[in-house]
């Protein structure tokens, strides 16, 4: 499999998932309770 | 914190870290295609000794300025901040990338520039090696930067616009 990171597409790409992973880790689990 | 010292300390953050996120920008989009064709066409020496020594002084400087200028920002709500505590996990989340980041450029992109600048000595091989971890390191910083700048331009300020 090609590393994403190889290419600026591939790189934004992945930077934009882990930015919903993060948010919706944030919002789901550390917020949850709040 | 005393409201000057807060304004300084925000002004100084960003200012560093719009030349640190720049600089890296500047390295993924312009430097490192510019540093192929030039390589092809035998006119690379001139990247590698006068403009990518100066690029990564600033760069790794900035970087080091970025943090520190945060951290002070943050103050008492340091630990609170990196222990993701519900009313600070948003910039906490940014804080954590923008350190993981730092150490990426500290420990992996500086070092192994050295050696792919010629500024310490290595063989060949420790250059090929070298040239791929800091590219991978700097593409890790690229790629992080994004969730980076999300989560420091929304954590305190903007909460309720996003559902924080």
């Amino acid at each position: 499999m090609k590393n994403p990171l190889d290419s600026i597409t591939g790189t934004i790409v992945s930077g934009l998932v882990l930015t919903l992973v993060l948010y919706l880790f944030l919002k789901n689990f550390i917020l949850a309770g709040v | 914190m005393d409201i000057m010292l807060d304004g300084i300390f925000r002004w100084l953050h960003i200012v560093a870290g719009v030349t640190w996120i720049g600089l890296l920008y500047y390295f993924n989009l312009v430097q490192v295609p510019a540093m192929k064709e030039a390589t092809a066409d035998g006119t690379a020496a001139g990247i590698s000794k006068h403009v990518a020594p100066r690029a990564l002084l600033w760069f790794r400087w900035a970087a080091l300025v970025t943090w520190f200028a945060g951290a002070a920002l943050l103050g008492p709500n340091f630990t609170h901040a990196f222990a993701l505590e519900p009313a600070y996990a948003g910039i906490g989340i940014g804080a954590w990338l923008g350190t993981i980041m730092l150490f990426n450029v500290w420990v992996l992109i500086w070092p192994n520039q050295k050696k792919i600048l010629g500024l310490v000595a290595a063989t060949d091989e420790a250059k090929a090696k070298a040239r791929r971890v800091a590219f991978l390191a700097s593409r890790t910083n690229t790629m992080l930067s994004i969730p980076m700048l999300f989560f420091m331009a929304n954590g305190l300020t903007h909460k309720a616009a996003i559902g924080l």
